[in-house]
């Protein structure tokens, strides 16, 4: 999605596109075929081939493969939220917050989307770019036509 | 190469102490196992310090200014919550090497209480919350959470490991805690990240352990093998590639790594092991870990603690001491505080919590970063 913002990315993962639109990056081994997420790096933390590491956009869907409801954080952290583990299409894993889901409705395996949201954080209260995780409605009724 | 014992252990009783210096802490401990062993501070050729705090303060040195200042070699370990195991196999490496007859392993820390650690940042913000979150509860709840999602493992069961440590310390007046904590009050308490409630959470306290380790020689020629112990493997891994590490650290790999390369060391396996010091960090870890270390098959931990197999007095009686969940985690500490627990059973002292007739046992520690250190230990005398 575009957002109408130039603000900064929360995760260094997430980049914004040179259209404005944000998405996640991760690395994949031209000698291996690893889809990793994190920093660029000398080697494959894999196949310890050197400088096979590619930039590339990650997919925008995914399957919750774990999770929990935090109830209690570092002071000053708003809670509860959901924190969860998304596999994506295509390789590579993410950690973000689920939202637009009731914690009780939350079932591993389900499939999600990977959406972007502005959001104001730090002691300042700037604008940042956010990743987040919805529930994929469309896949799930297609799911649930089955 | 020489095989390496342990001739003196002791540990202080963890608690909090936050007017006493990290060194006199670490001082105590030294001492108590000085008079375990008979030996003083001028028999050590080196010794091997572990500490996360002030890991950049020369602990060990200070340590030294408090009980005698040799001028022999110090050398400070930092392995996030393998801190102190790694301090002691520093010292086991030394000796099996044949570069020293005796050194001193002790392991301190002073800790802060609440949650470990300051949430993370990028660009000037915190991230915690915003994109999931990084406390170390919710990593051990989201774990547990995937052992639930292969395995159907409940709540109910991660809260019996709480239960069950907590009955253990019961009997060990060196943990932090002596009071039994029935099932609905840990499931009942503070929900600090699901399944996971602040009494499956490990307690902060200050400690500090020390153990003395000797050759074979040595032991033989200050007549300390009637109660020295044999440590028949030492292993220390760190977190292989695994996909899923990244976004939610991996403490299972690293410890399977681990316990296998112990086993194999050690010529034994899992059924040989008599009783077990495990990194209970949180309630959820310790089931995850059975599996890890091979006391039961892959999915089967749920079941080993309904049974009760893991309580004294069980088949394998685990974290008999009441684990970092109730003696408590001070973290450059619980590694050499686990090798004083199965050395005082292993020698038959361990009084009203004695695991019976034990003559082979394992120590075990995990640290976020990441860092696994496993021990087996053998009783020597008859």
């Amino acid at each position: 999605m575009m957002l109408p913002t130039d603000a900064p990315s929360l995760a260094p993962y997430v980049k914004i596109g040179e259209d404005g639109a944000p998405y996640i990056e991760g690395l994949e081994c031209e000698a291996c075929g690893e889809i990793i997420v994190g920093d660029q790096r000398r080697s494959c933390p894999k196949c310890f081939a050197q400088g096979t590491l590619k930039a590339r956009r990650l997919a925008q869907r995914g399957s919750l493969y774990a999770f929990t409801v935090v109830h209690r954080s570092f002071p000053g952290i708003e809670t509860p939220f959901v924190s969860a583990i998304v596999d994506l299409e295509g390789g590579g894993v993410v950690k973000g917050n689920l939202i637009a889901i009731d914690p009780k409705d939350v079932v591993f395996g389900m499939p999600v989307i990977v959406d972007f949201e502005q959001v104001e954080a730090g002691d300042a209260r700037k604008a940042y770019v956010r990743h987040v995780f919805r529930p994929d409605g469309q896949a799930g009724a297609k799911e649930a036509n089955r | 190469m020489s095989d390496v014992f342990v001739v003196g252990t002791d540990m202080i009783r963890f608690g909090r102490f936050p007017d006493r210096l990290v060194e006199d802490i670490g001082a105590e401990a030294c001492l108590m196992a000085f008079a375990d062993a008979g030996l003083g501070i001028a028999d050590m050729q080196a010794v091997y310090c572990g500490n996360l705090g002030e890991a950049n303060r020369a602990v060990g040195q200070r340590i030294l200014r408090h009980i005698g200042q040799t001028g022999v070699p110090v050398v400070n370990t930092a392995n996030a919550c393998a801190t102190g195991a790694t301090a002691f196999r520093e010292g086991w490496i030394a000796i099996k090497s044949g570069l020293y007859d005796t050194v001193l392993c002790v392991g301190v820390e002073q800790m802060g209480r609440g949650l470990l650690g300051a949430p993370d940042t990028h660009n000037g913000a915190t991230i915690e919350g915003l994109i999931g979150s990084r406390t170390m509860p919710s990593v051990f709840a989201t774990l547990g959470m995937e052992h639930a999602r292969d395995y159907g493992t409940t709540f109910e069961q991660f809260a019996k490991v709480s239960v069950k440590n907590h009955h253990h310390s019961t009997f060990n007046p060196k943990a932090m805690y002596q009071f039994e904590t029935p099932l609905e009050q840990v499931m009942g308490a503070e929900m600090i990240s699901f399944p996971l409630t602040k009494l499956m959470c490990s307690v902060n306290v200050d400690g500090a352990a020390a153990a003395i380790l000797c050759s074979e020689k040595k032991v033989r020629q200050l007549g300390l093998m009637s109660r020295a112990v044999r440590v028949r493997a030492s292993i220390l891994t760190s977190d292989p590639y695994t996909p899923h590490n990244f976004a939610l650290m991996d403490f299972n790999t690293i410890t399977r790594n681990a316990a296998a390369a112990a086993y194999d060391m050690a010529g034994l396996g899992p059924d040989d092991i008599n009783l077990i010091e495990l990194h209970d960090c949180f309630a959820t870890a310790e089931l995850l870990h059975y599996e890890n270390l091979g006391i039961c098959a892959p999915g089967e931990a749920g079941s080993l603690i309904d049974r009760g197999d893991t309580a004294l007095g069980g088949r394998i009686p685990v974290n008999v001491s009441g684990g970092l969940l109730s003696k408590g985690h001070p973290l450059g500490a619980t590694g050499i505080a686990n090798i004083y627990e199965v050395t005082t059973h292993l020698r038959g002292e361990a009084g009203a919590r004695q695991v019976e007739g034990a003559r082979i046992g394992l120590t075990h520690v995990v640290g976020a970063g990441s860092a696994c250190a496993v021990h087996v230990l053998e009783k020597v005398g008859g």
